[in-house]
């Protein structure tokens, strides 16, 4: 496997009215070429924020840490997309390297400016392409996500298409660049199930045929396993747990996880009861200290969660977790 | 629980004309078709479909709040009877104290100038429920108590809450009529996972306490499983299958129903087939295909099916479905 990104001790907080808060607290992870990965939680929890941190397009009053490193490593090397300052550095990543596509298809794109237009000038952005040739590959670029008549899909605008077609374009789109890593987030919450299955089907095929790797936001577990190859849990800016779907899912070792998969109506099973996790998660005005998860976990321990920040313990080669309790039970193991 | 209907459709339409150009015929969005239900009293009714399946439409049509085009709607719970197509304006006027809705959004139902406590006594006093102020505020401590809302967060705005706590309002508020029949509108499907669990369990308790009968619409069919006795299925404005829930998901007698279960991503990372994938959208209600509705994406599908539209009927163990084939399907479609 050859890596492809890495990104080491990511910090990110935003000056607001209220005082600055933290969105991301040192966050560490890579992904292989090729490999996708889960990036899972709640609302609130910073998935968004740290995906988006990759192509540095948070609001402007976002401030990194200052040990935060997002390596990309491209052909020519790697490069460090914290040092990128001026737009035209930045289109090096934004559309470059990675691309991103979005919840709502419908927000992405421009309303009065037809999709095809919309294609054609990143492809004379990121590539040499003339506009003839820019058009062929949309054209081609739209038929393969299984948009039918895609010549005349072409000169229609967001409005004229499904909910399902327009996140399809939004692929075509994304992918047209041919870019190392795909940002996916959560592109099929909005969609019916059936169409969610389709559009989920032909992500892994993409994968397949174009080799890049892919973070996938998502608060929803099953459309994690059917997709990705690793997972990340994300509680309020901090990874909590990470390793290899099946492990994660199978034998979860923090409470946040566990918790998020016990609430997950069973089908299976339709006499289990759904287990909420207790509480909300809490405002980042009032950050708790120590655990981030202590003040809704069941387990916590009296005295050590609430004031000491658990650290990443390996369980295994790959399966990691930040929690005092597993750890505990590991050393008694 | 009593078996007695508290909701019985017969042959219900809802149409929409559309405004149609200078010339060519006016067109008419066919969003429910014909649609016989009977919903029992104090049952947690499902009703799940596609976006563009008519399951909000039909919802607002037992509510009153979508025209009825064809066809009766009949409320009865025992003490008044109404006739919702020809319903005068002061019996329409005590079906909504009856009867409510809770919505989707909890950041969009809430009115962020008012407080908490004035959200929820809205209702009561729109509808002139109670007699003084003090009446009013004992009956809004009342339900927010049941809807697990803290009583010192009355005098706050919605802004200051989360999703599953703007929710409860919204549950509050709906609930504090006393109605007998309430549809919850995808009322879960804005909460992250680990806050849909405490309002869908909130849900249930207070169809027990307050012996309340539910329309739960919805497309997230595992979430259906788990909290409604029976479940209906539509497509394009019609019914097409409906059964206790354990039956419907265990042996699905229609090919769409099929197809909605299979669609749901299985949380076993091993099990990643992709078998009987529907292709295809549901097409568009103003230019519904001729035949059986389902059969553009149906892989079964007959010259039959494509002629002749299926009538609803009785498949035993409790399913009703509308499909030629469900007789030779039977096998084929059961889940594994």
């Amino acid at each position: 496997m050859t890596r492809l990104l890495d990104v080491e001790n990511l910090t990110l907080q935003f000056d607001t009215d209220e005082g600055r808060i933290t969105a991301v607290d040192d966050v560490s992870f890579s992904i292989e070429q090729g490999q996708v990965m889960g990036l899972v939680g709640e609302s609130g929890s910073g998935k968004s924020v740290t995906a988006k941190s990759l192509m540095k397009l948070n609001a402007r009053n976002a401030v990194y840490g200052p040990q935060s490193r997002i390596i990309l490593h491209l052909d020519d090397g790697p490069v460090d997309v914290m040092t990128l300052r001026s737009a035209r550095e930045m289109q090096l990543v934004r559309g470059g390297a990675i691309s991103m596509i979005f919840q709502e298809p419908m927000a992405s794109f421009a309303p009065a400016i037809t999709i095809g237009s919309q294609m054609v000038e990143q492809l004379l952005i990121h590539t040499d392409m003339n506009k003839k040739q820019a058009r062929e590959l949309s054209i081609e670029m739209l038929a393969r996500v299984g948009i039918s008549d895609a010549a005349r899909r072409f000169d229609q605008y967001a409005f004229e298409l499904s909910g399902g077609m327009r996140q399809r374009a939004m692929i075509a789109m994304a992918l047209s660049t041919r870019p190392r890593l795909l940002i996916a987030d959560e592109p099929t919450t909005a969609l019916d199930v059936t169409i969610q299955a389709q559009v989920i089907d032909l992500m892994k095929d993409l994968v397949a045929e174009f080799g890049m790797a892919i973070i996938f936001i998502t608060h929803d577990l099953g459309v994690i396993a059917q997709t990705a190859d690793t997972v990340a849990v994300m509680y309020l800016g901090r990874l909590v747990e990470q390793g290899p779907v099946r492990e994660v899912i199978r034998t979860p070792a923090h409470p946040y996880t566990r918790g998020l998969i016990a609430a997950l109506p069973d089908l299976e099973n339709l006499d289990k009861p759904l287990t909420p996790v207790p509480g909300d998660i809490p405002s980042p005005l009032e950050r708790p200290t120590g655990c981030v998860f202590n003040t809704r976990c069941s387990v916590a321990i009296e005295g050590r969660c609430q004031h000491e920040v658990p650290q990443f313990m390996q369980l295994d080669d790959h399966h990691r977790v930040a929690c005092h309790l597993a750890a505990r039970e590991r050393g008694a193991a | 629980m009593s078996d007695r209907a508290l909701i019985t459709t017969r042959n219900l339409s809802v149409h929409y004309p559309l405004r149609g150009g200078l010339i060519g015929p006016r067109q008419v969005v066919r969003a429910v078709e014909g649609v016989s239900i009977e919903i029992p009293a104090g049952h947690f009714f499902g009703l799940v479909g596609e976006s563009g399946s008519g399951k909000t439409t039909l919802g607002r049509a037992l509510l009153r709040a979508a025209p009825i085009t064809h066809g009766e709607v009949i409320y009865d719970d025992g003490e008044v009877r109404y006739d919702l197509a020809a319903i005068d304006k002061a019996a329409l006027k005590d079906y909504r104290s009856r009867a409510q809705l809770i919505f989707q959004d909890p950041y969009a139902a809430l009115s962020p100038r008012m407080t908490v406590r004035d959200i929820i006594a809205e209702p009561l006093e729109v509808m002139g429920l109670t007699k003084s102020r003090a009446e009013t505020d004992e009956r809004v401590r009342e339900i927010a108590t049941m809807c697990r809302l803290n009583l010192e967060h009355l005098r706050r705005f919605p802004h200051a809450f989360s999703g599953g706590q703007r929710q409860r309002i919204s549950i509050a508020r709906a609930l504090v009529s006393r109605p007998r029949f309430v549809v919850a509108d995808e009322a879960v499907a804005a909460l992250d996972v680990s806050i849909q669990a405490d309002v869908l369990n909130l849900l249930r308790s207070l169809q027990k306490e307050m012996g309340l009968t539910f329309l739960f619409i919805s497309h997230d069919l595992s979430v259906v499983a788990h909290v409604c006795d029976h479940v209906a299925v539509m497509y394009l404005g019609r019914l097409v299958e409906t059964a206790p829930t354990r039956q419907l998901f265990a042996r699905p007698r229609h090919p769409y129903t099929r197809a909605l279960l299979s669609a749901i991503p299985s949380l076993d990372p091993d099990d990643r087939g992709r078998t009987r994938r529907l292709e295809g959208e549901i097409p568009s209600p103003t230019d519904p295909p001729p035949g059986c509705k389902f059969h553009t994406r149906c892989p079964y599908a007959t010259d039959r099916c494509r002629a002749e539209e299926p009538e609803l009927e009785d498949a035993g163990d409790g399913h009703n479905v509308s499909c030629h084939r469900w007789r030779e399907l039977g096998e084929e479609l059961a889940m594994d």
